[in-house]
């Protein structure tokens, strides 16, 4: 039997590009553009479809004759320029390894754009293929630090 | 707190001590930690102390990492989309 367990937690990303809010938000937003840089877009039976409510999805290997992979995105919340907001799950051989939260947020910086991703996941049964491991990551703590800051009332 | 008893046990008023923080939101810290695996506590007498599970530690950090590298190398791609698509003025 599966030994079930869950570990959360919550990391940032960020990005200044040249590129205005517009063209950055653009390339998330349009199908053509996304496909010119998301590696995802390339793969058969690819489905994006951008608006709340609608889904993107997407099978694949990460390697020849490794494990398949599917990525499942509902999207949730879409401010033209502004912000995107999508929930995803990840499944690996057909095992659910992961439900995130992800929100990418385009901010105005002079001609250009900061783009912050701030994803919070949910991280099933311990499955993992990642071989290389980071150690005495302090950034990890301070990450899970953050996290726990918002504490559920006590019952 | 995460920090402290990655080196070691420590009872929850040790951990208390040093955090500006009332007792009770620091057992409530306590609570999210054990729910999430990473901590582990036992009660003997009155003293509850608690100690740090790694390997659940390490889990959450192959976890961030993998993710977190996905995610540098897409925003890279993207990048470099931009830059070679930049308007000309």
């Amino acid at each position: 039997m599966t030994q079930r367990s869950v570990v959360h937690a919550t990391f940032v990303v960020e990005r200044t590009y040249t590129a205005t809010p517009a063209r950055t938000f653009a390339a998330w937003a349009d199908p053509k553009l996304k496909a010119l840089w998301f590696p995802a877009a390339e793969e058969a039976g690819y489905e994006f479809d951008f608006r709340e409510g609608g889904r993107e999805y997407s099978v694949g290997t990460a390697e020849a004759g490794g494990p398949e992979f599917v990525f499942a995105v509902d999207y949730r919340e879409i401010v033209p320029n502004e912000r995107i907001v999508y929930a995803y799950y990840m499944d690996m051989g057909g095992v659910r390894i992961s439900v995130s939260v992800a929100t990418i947020e385009f901010h105005a910086k002079g001609a250009g754009t900061r783009m912050v991703v701030t994803e919070m996941g949910a991280f099933l049964d311990g499955h993992d293929t990642v071989a290389q491991r980071e150690h005495g990551t302090n950034w990890l703590i301070d990450r899970l630090g953050e996290s726990l800051n918002e504490v559920p009332a006590a019952t | 707190m995460v920090e402290r008893l990655s080196r070691g046990p420590a009872s929850v008023s040790e951990l208390a001590q040093p955090l500006d923080m009332t007792l009770s939101a620091v057992v409530q810290h306590l609570a999210v930690l054990e729910a999430s695996g990473l901590v582990r506590s036992e009660k003997v007498g009155r003293v509850r102390t608690c100690t740090i599970q790694p390997d659940r530690l390490q889990l959450a950090e192959q976890w961030i990492h993998a993710r977190r590298t996905s995610w540098e190398k897409r925003l890279d791609r993207l990048g470099d989309f931009l830059a070679e698509t930049e308007p000309k003025t």
